[in-house]
């Protein structure tokens, strides 16, 4: 009774601050809503038993993906933002077909049929702590897809690194530095 | 005991408001912010049901899902930071130089 309760909390709680993030006119207000959002969605993995994926998602999502986006919002300038209008010239047929996905969503749920049982019920994993069976699982028959992840993330950092460099800056920095250091042993 | 379905309905609801702010907000950041509400969702449902499947592949596959939406976070603000330094612009509708 008290989980149900939680989770209709927590439910109610994320759906309406989807809805703000994406009507709020400032896009800082939206990053916001989005935190709550984290929150409440740590919360409901809380409820599913799987402590070490609500601290990721406080951690990562809440802690370092939010703090980007704010970073970026702040590098692009706001002030037009709130008076421009927010929306697309085509939003109330976007507003159809995503309520009508919605509903396609909801009727397929019905028939969903869960497949076969796994090899870690509640007990094992409150037995072996959350993170402890998580590790077993990844360094097991996930090592790969591990690997993997970490070689995505070594692409983010180069990919971020190069997106990040002023091409223009440096060339114009390069073109005035040698003409002046010219003029300096020119003079000297 | 909370049904699963619930929680695939919560999942499912909270995709369409992600497809909606996409398809809707002019601003390329607040169309990134729908698509981590769309990550989230499925998250939602990975998690849930590798909780009714007594299964924790749907978990680890979360965290894989994580890591990449950290590298796509990383990839496409720098991206819209290069955009914003060329053109000036974070719209979608501004940028339509390849429209006929």
């Amino acid at each position: 009774m008290v989980n149900q309760l939680l989770f209709l909390y927590c439910a109610l709680v994320i759906i309406g601050t989807a809805l703000l993030t994406v009507r709020f006119k400032n896009p800082v207000h939206s990053v916001l809503a989005v935190l709550v959002l984290f929150f409440h969605m740590a919360g409901l993995y809380l409820l599913l038993n799987a402590e070490f994926l609500a601290a990721i998602q406080i951690i990562v999502y809440a802690g370092a993906i939010l703090v980007l986006y704010l970073f970026v919002l702040f590098l692009v300038n706001l002030r037009q933002e709130v008076k421009v209008e927010r929306f697309v010239a085509s939003h109330r047929l976007s507003a159809l077909v995503s309520i009508c996905l919605g509903i396609c969503l909801l009727a397929i749920l019905p028939f969903f049929k869960l497949g076969a049982k796994g090899n870690y019920p509640v007990g094992r994993i409150e037995q072996l702590t959350h993170t402890k069976a998580m590790g077993l699982e990844i360094y097991s028959t996930f090592l790969l897809p591990f690997e993997i992840a970490g070689l995505i993330l070594l692409i983010a950092v180069i990919g971020g690194l190069v997106l990040a460099r002023n091409d223009k800056e440096v060339a114009e920095n390069e073109l005035s530095d040698s003409p002046s250091a010219g003029t300096c042993e020119v003079q000297e | 005991m909370i049904p699963l379905s619930w929680y695939m309905a919560l999942a499912a609801i909270l995709f369409s408001i992600g497809i909606y702010g996409f398809l809707v907000r002019r601003n390329i950041i607040i169309m990134f912010l729908a698509m981590e509400l769309m990550l989230n969702a499925v998250n939602l449902n990975l998690v849930a049901m590798s909780h009714y499947l007594d299964s924790l592949r749907g978990q680890t596959f979360t965290l894989f899902i994580i890591t990449v939406a950290a590298a796509e976070a990383a990839i496409g603000l720098g991206l819209v930071i290069v955009l914003f330094r060329n053109k000036r612009t974070v719209y979608v509708d501004h940028i339509n130089e390849l429209k006929g």
